[in-house]
């Protein structure tokens, strides 16, 4: 009996130590990532790489201005399609639990989730770029929007079934209009839950290449019109580190500190506003 | 006639296949507490939400028979018309946590896109917390969120909700059942004051307070109106039999 | 709610007290004035009255217990008044028998002047009131002195009782009249009696204390 508890007590141990060091081990990579890009991509960042676009081949200098404008330029972009989209069909699916259109989104919501980003950039392709005749940041916004959209709908779902029935009751018998009703109380009582879910998914896709590949493009030099090719961080390290030149391959880890520390930020500003915001009920 | 806010005649509700209430038939006058007691499930709370119809946010929901608010039939008027001449108190505290108490109050006038001068809207929250017995307690901290207060200012913040549309009746859905019996007490005697201006219709499953807040009581049971009379006479002398077992605690 | 009701019963038992002396002092000034009027009012007017307002207070004490369930000193008030209500009551009858007899001896020559009856019913009367005025300011000092005080109208009563003897033993013509005379004196001490007991349950409602059948002995 006595030796029994005391083989358990080792057993309990060991299983302690074992959870503790594969917590360790998934952190490991986080680390070794942040560590190495900031190694080799701090010494590059300075004002004229952040402000100045790439030069040709040959040339000496040049920097990443074009692409971080672009960047904030396809955020924009997809964030006006998607966010409008993605709360409505939050609201729906919230307010219809049950129903065969509501299962229908929340499956395809699913579906959309899973689906490799490089197929939605295919289909952006075929669909916009094909029939305009060029690469745009239009399309590049479609894309990253259709990635965007999971995201948004599945946390604004939730937040709204975090909202208490009791607070649209409240309001719905003040002779509020159900409109009215939504727009006013529950989507308030719910916005830092979904500010959250649209910076997490922001972050999501400020680091998407692939589709951009066949959307946006790329562009040397600097582009706001939406309907011209445009350039993105994640597209401007692909193109530095692809190339020959060691200046390059450094200008490619500062521009991957740059989308580290934006992602990283977005995702720590998402943490603060849902434990901010926080609503009390 | 005249002093007649709710009448109720033949009235039936259901959900789907289930009938909820059966018949019933009542009168409530003005500025007097009407309270409806029976145990839980047999159809009261499904009673005042047909007054303001907001059982008709349950999908499957019907009626049959009358409902007249100041003889006008609730059922031919635009549900949010009607929900702004009937006030509502829930059984949870539920004032709106986006908002502070100022807002609160007139949230009514706000939500509804009603525009007010500030002076009149000012004068509104003060008379709605006055008569809710909140104002003493509030005055200095109007722009503060209401869901800082306590759960027993936080019903009265929601009376004093329901009193700035000036309703013909308010409708209390077990005001205190969430609340400590301090709060209780508190929220009882505001009854007795709010009578003077407002006429109050009561759900509530516990007996001892139907007794001692109501002026009339209805007793429900199975979604039948068993009886209603003047709750003096009801808590003395019942004239049904159930209506004896039920106050004497054989069932309920 | 329900302080509101007691403040109502405290309300109606002060005025239901106060009739109770008016009659007991109408009874005996009628007597006293050998007039029949008064004594006829007191049997067809105010007694009637004491008796619907027993129904009502009976009635508001029962709503009370029933709508406001009312505990401790509230109870022991409620409960009060309710036995109150039925001892002012018995009064109501008494001053009745009072008046009744008062009515027979108005019609005969007296038998010799009042002096001791009126006295009597003055104690009386001060007893009673003494006894409301305890109940109302929950007073059981005063509810205790009236208690003390109960031995003065018995030695009234005996002594009226043996005066009268003498009369009757004297005179066989006197006897229906002393007896009627007697009969007043009883009433007076029945209701002095019953103040006695008003005072009793204040000292119970007041301090919780049962004195009941110690009237009189100290604490």
């Amino acid at each position: 009996m006595h030796d029994n508890v005391r083989a358990r007590l080792a057993k309990d141990t060991i299983f302690k130590g074992i959870v503790c060091l594969f917590a360790f081990v998934s952190l490991l990579p986080l680390f070794l990532i942040l560590y190495y890009i900031t190694r080799n991509g701090i010494a590059v960042i300075n004002w004229e790489f952040l402000t100045s676009l790439p030069r040709p081949t040959g040339e000496t200098g040049g920097g990443v201005f074009n692409a971080i404008v672009g960047t904030l330029v396809l955020i924009v972009l997809s964030g006006a399609l998607s966010i409008p989209c993605g709360i409505a069909a939050g609201v729906y699916l919230a307010e219809h639990q049950a129903g065969k259109l509501g299962n229908a989104i929340r499956l395809s919501v699913v579906v959309l989730q899973g689906t490799p980003s490089i197929v939605i950039g295919i289909i952006a392709y075929l669909w916009i770029v094909g029939p305009l005749k060029t690469f745009s940041a239009f399309s590049g916004g479609i894309a990253l929007a259709v990635m965007m959209l999971p995201v948004i709908v599945k946390t604004t779902e939730e937040t709204l079934k975090l909202v208490p029935y009791h607070l649209k009751e409240a309001s719905l018998a003040l002779g509020v209009p159900y409109y009215r009703t939504m727009l006013k109380v529950v989507l308030p009582s719910g916005m830092s839950g979904i500010l959250t879910g649209i910076l997490l998914s922001v972050a999501r896709i400020t680091g998407e290449t692939a589709p951009l590949l066949f959307t946006a493009f790329g562009n040397q030099f600097m582009n706001v019109n939406i309907f011209k090719p445009i350039d993105s961080l994640p597209y401007r390290i692909f193109y530095y580190a692809m190339s020959p030149y060691p200046e390059w391959h450094s200008f490619a880890w500062g521009a991957s500190f740059i989308l580290v520390v934006l992602t990283l930020s977005l995702n720590l500003v998402a943490r603060g506003i849902s434990a901010k915001w926080k609503i009390q009920y | 006639m005249e002093n007649t806010v709710l009448t109720v005649k033949d009235f039936s509700a259901s959900f789907g296949d289930h009938q909820i209430l059966h018949d019933i038939n009542l009168t409530i006058e003005r500025n007097i507490v009407a309270a409806l007691m029976g145990p839980s499930g047999c159809g009261k709370t499904t009673l005042i939400r047909c007054v303001n119809r907001m059982h008709e946010l349950i999908p499957g929901a019907a009626v049959s028979g009358e409902m007249l608010l100041m003889n006008e039939d609730i059922y031919d008027m635009q549900p949010i018309i009607l929900r702004r001449k009937i006030g509502m108190v829930f059984q949870k505290p539920n004032p709106f946590p986006t908002m502070s108490i100022y807002e609160n109050v007139v949230a009514g006038y706000k939500l509804n896109g009603i525009k007010l001068p500030k002076s009149e809207m000012d004068g509104i929250v003060e008379r709605s917390l006055k008569n809710a017995a909140l104002w003493g307690e509030v005055k200095d901290n109007l722009h503060r969120k209401g869901t800082f207060l306590s759960g027993g200012q936080q019903q009265r913040l929601c009376i004093a909700r329901a009193l700035a549309m000036n309703p013909e009746i308010i409708l209390f859905d077990e005001p205190t059942s969430a609340l400590d019996p301090k709060s209780t007490a508190q929220i009882e005697d505001l009854f007795v004051e709010l009578k003077k201006t407002v006429t109050m219709l009561l759900v509530t499953h516990n007996i001892a307070q139907a007794a001692r807040v109501s002026d009339v009581t209805a007793f429900i049971y199975l979604g039948e109106l068993v009886e209603f009379g003047p709750t003096e006479k009801m808590f003395t002398v019942p004239k049904d039999k159930r209506t004896e077992e039920y106050l004497t605690g054989k069932f309920g | 709610m329900l302080q509101d009701r007691i403040k109502e019963l405290k309300k109606e038992i002060v005025e239901y007290g106060a009739l109770i002396e008016d009659m007991i002092m109408k009874s005996i000034a009628g007597l006293w004035a050998r007039e029949q009027a008064p004594l006829r009012e007191i049997i067809d007017v105010l007694e009637p009255a004491t008796n619907d307002r027993e129904i009502k207070l009976d009635e508001l004490c029962t709503t009370t217990i029933a709508q406001y369930e009312p505990r401790a000193r509230a109870l022991r008030i409620v409960l009060m008044v309710f036995k109150m209500n039925s001892d002012l009551e018995r009064m109501g009858d008494h001053v009745a028998n009072i008046a009744d007899s008062g009515l027979f001896l108005v019609s005969h020559a007296p038998v010799k002047p009042l002096v001791d009856i009126p006295r009597m019913a003055t104690e009386t009367i001060t007893s009673l009131n003494d006894a409301i005025t305890s109940f109302i300011d929950e007073d059981a000092r005063l509810a205790q002195e009236v208690c003390e005080r109960d031995h003065l109208i018995d030695a009234l009563h005996d002594q009226i009782f043996r005066e009268l003897v003498t009369f009757m033993t004297s005179d066989a013509t006197t006897i229906e009249r002393s007896l009627h005379l007697i009969r007043i004196a009883n009433n007076l001490e029945r209701i002095a009696d019953l103040s006695t007991n008003i005072c009793e349950d204040v000292i119970f409602m007041v301090e919780g204390r049962v004195i009941k059948h110690h009237c009189g002995e100290k604490p």
